[in-house]
């Protein structure tokens, strides 16, 4: 457990009394979440310069709607994994509600109320899973592999292999269209609204701060006043609520409900939010880090494809930058605590 | 505790911002009037004008590395070089539904002229197929259709009737004049294509012409290379007298032909249908099966790319009644719906079959 506290602090603890400001930028500027940053910062100028078509206003229309279902869903999922739990069943959750969409219209309720209902769709997936790791108190991992099939098993159950595409022309045209017209898609504003509140909870208020102390050491948050399971029952719930909110989004942006839709997405978030320097041990992250880990994979890909770059050769360069997010943190705090010790035990010889 | 409900309810109340944002109360499936901007302006066609050398013609097959797409997609490549066009291949590693849309929307970020496309989803690909169009992009669609209101053309393999005509004609020819009794050995009983298939053959078989023929059961070997087998052997063993196992599926043509082969009815009962060259090769070579048809996939993607090219020129704009050249395929006339059919399904003999290889 040490050990997991050790590798989690943002900040070198024991480094801190000797110059604890210019450690502290210093050690800011070369984590994982700034130089995920600045990498992506880095990916969108050089791509907008040497590929062609890649700046132009209408890519960044298409950028945006392919990293929507993306961002949305790391937003809690980031909270999950700082906890130190997982939801792997969200893109399934997504497919249930999608399926539910579908069926929903089809009875000839109106879109006002099914977008609501699916989104409480959503949370009532978030419900089963929160209430099975919570109060039962069983591994997420297991729980949400298990009900990625089955959430998927029932939006099979309930549209079949079939498709509903009749949505009404005012609510698909949204999503996909942009303000007036423009270069901003309309659903920037969601992203930006969503990502702000996420934001601002995560890390700017207590509730926020109390996630990492449960990523941390569950342990000592619970005997701190933490209540463990409780925060991360109602994490849950917000991350089926979103995943329900995206199967709406997503069955607008296709005008197609099915069930298979969004397969496999859970793993494009896992990637994001890892890639975005969050622990999956728990207890480390931040919100700005992920979201560039979104950008950075988004932009490459679109870039990659700009070019002509296969779907196979995609796929590598991918999986190779989440092997490296993965490996050069852990890389950079063993040489550092190695470093470290030689310092002490040279101080102690002399 | 305080404090994670407000959580819930910041997230809730986003969602409740996106049921708001487009309020016009009550819109449902009944008062829902979709209009679609899938209307494209299109200028009057120009049969005269000559075909634009330099077209950029992609294909965005369901996915990549599929044998039979790659013939099909193979066949458009041999026209846009014949077009003197930019060809391009694009596509997904896997046929989901929405995987394509990213791919349609760096074909318009790459300014092509014409997309061929075999649609996933009839309806997923629809918004971004609109804007391919908006932006004087050609979309033929070929395979499987997207929705008529977002492609310009369509190129149909084959109709229904052409493949039931065609799997009676073949009957007939391989019974003799003579006729006698033979059997269909179809894919699984609820199978769509199949069963139209075999209800045009029947109705071909009330003419005359047919009146020798006589179905004596139609039997399901589920598109299961064991079960069609077995099918077969309980076909003859039922029927000694069949001359003639009709199979419009592949895995079935495959099966009973290898049950025939192997057995003492060779050279007796005949084996037709539609089957894949490359799998039906052997048992032509050794004389079980003297005829069996399947349209030619290399021809669909010379068709598309052809009709793409005549579009993006102005030659056509995908109305019914318009005529076209496609090179070595001749003539076409753009039927109902934008849809352009291939033709009579190609029959393989082993004079031919050699030049086939799919």
């Amino acid at each position: 457990m040490s050990d997991t506290l050790q590798k989690s602090s943002d900040i070198d603890l024991d480094k801190r009394p000797e110059n604890g400001r210019a450690t502290a930028i210093k050690s800011r500027l070369t984590s994982w979440d700034s130089i995920i940053l600045v990498l992506t910062v880095l990916v969108l100028i050089v791509a907008s310069f040497s590929v062609e078509n890649f700046g132009t206003s209408r890519n960044f229309t298409f950028m945006v709607l392919d990293l929507l279902p993306i961002i949305l869903i790391a937003l809690p999922m980031t909270m999950i994994i700082v906890t130190g739990e997982i939801d792997l069943s969200v893109a399934s959750t997504l497919g249930l509600t999608s399926s539910m969409m579908g069926w929903l219209w089809n009875q000839g309720l109106s879109i006002e109320t099914i977008i609501p209902l699916c989104v409480v769709i959503g949370a009532i997936c978030g419900v089963v899973n929160g209430f099975l790791i919570t109060g039962l108190g069983l591994p997420s991992l297991a729980v949400t592999i298990g009900t990625l099939a089955l959430y998927r098993g029932l939006a099979f159950v309930v549209l079949g292999d079939g498709a509903v595409a009749d949505f009404p022309w005012n609510y698909t045209g949204w999503v996909t269209g942009t303000i007036g017209g423009g270069a901003v898609p309309n659903v920037l504003i969601l992203i930006v609204v969503l990502a702000l509140i996420f934001g601002i909870v995560q890390h700017a208020t207590p509730f926020g701060r109390s996630l990492y102390a449960i990523g941390a050491n569950a342990q000592a948050a619970h005997f701190s006043g933490i209540r463990v399971a409780r925060t991360k029952f109602w994490l849950y719930v917000v991350s089926g609520a979103v995943a329900g909110l995206v199967g709406v989004l997503w069955t607008l942006r296709y005008s197609s409900a099915r069930a298979d839709n969004g397969s496999g997405l859970e793993l494009a978030v896992v990637a994001a939010v890892l890639l975005g320097g969050v622990s999956i041990f728990g207890g480390k992250g931040s919100l700005p880090g992920v979201l560039a880990g979104v950008v950075l994979l988004t932009a490459l890909q679109n870039a990659l494809r700009l070019e002509d770059v296969s779907g196979q050769a995609l796929n590598i360069v991918t999986g190779s930058l989440l092997v490296l997010s993965v490996l050069l943190p852990n890389i950079t705090t063993a040489v550092r605590g190695n470093y470290h010790r030689r310092r002490l035990r040279q101080a102690a010889s002399r | 505790m305080l404090r994670s409900p407000r959580t819930l309810l910041s997230v809730t109340s986003a969602a409740l911002l996106v049921a708001g944002l487009a309020a016009c109360g009550g819109t449902t499936k009944d008062s829902n009037t979709n209009s679609g901007s899938g209307t494209q302006a299109s200028a009057a066609a120009d049969p005269n004008a000559a075909v634009k050398e330099g077209l950029k013609i992609a294909f965005l097959p369901k996915q990549l590395n599929n044998p039979y797409s790659d013939v099909e997609t193979g066949g458009g490549k041999v026209a846009v070089d014949e077009l003197k066009g930019e060809y391009k291949l694009v596509g997904p590693n896997d046929a989901s539904a929405s995987s394509q849309v990213s791919y349609i929307n760096t074909l318009i970020q790459q300014q092509q002229d014409v997309i061929v496309v075999a649609a996933n989803d009839p309806n997923a690909v629809c918004p971004s197929l609109n804007q391919a169009r908006a932006a004087k992009i050609k979309v033929i669609t070929f395979d499987s259709d997207a929705s008529k209101d977002c492609r310009d053309a369509f190129i149909n393999q084959a109709t229904t009737e052409g493949i039931g005509q065609s799997l009676a004609k073949m009957a007939l020819e391989q019974a003799g004049s003579d006729g006698g009794e033979i059997a269909v050995l179809s894919a699984t009983p609820n199978a769509t294509n199949q069963n139209s298939w075999i209800e045009v053959m029947k109705t071909e078989l009330k003419k005359p012409e047919y009146a020798k023929l006589k179905l004596v059961k139609v039997a399901y070997g589920n598109d299961d290379d064991q079960k069609s087998f077995q099918e077969a052997q309980g076909l003859l063993q039922s029927y000694p007298n069949l001359k003639v196992i009709v199979a419009p599926t592949t895995v079935g043509i495959a099966a009973g032909a290898r049950y025939i082969s192997s057995s003492s009815y060779k050279g007796k009962v005949a084996v037709t249908g539609l089957g894949l060259p490359n799998q039906m090769r052997e048992y032509v070579k050794d004389g079980t099966v003297t005829k069996f048809a399947l349209w030619n996939p290399a021809d669909i993607g010379y068709l598309a790319a052809f009709a793409g090219a005549a579009m993006a020129s102005g030659q056509i704009t995908g109305a019914e009644g318009e005529k076209f050249k496609a090179g070595k395929l001749g003539e076409y006339t753009i039927g109902k719906d934008g849809e352009i059919v291939l033709g009579p399904p190609t029959e393989f003999t082993k004079d031919n079959i050699d030049q086939f290889n799919f």
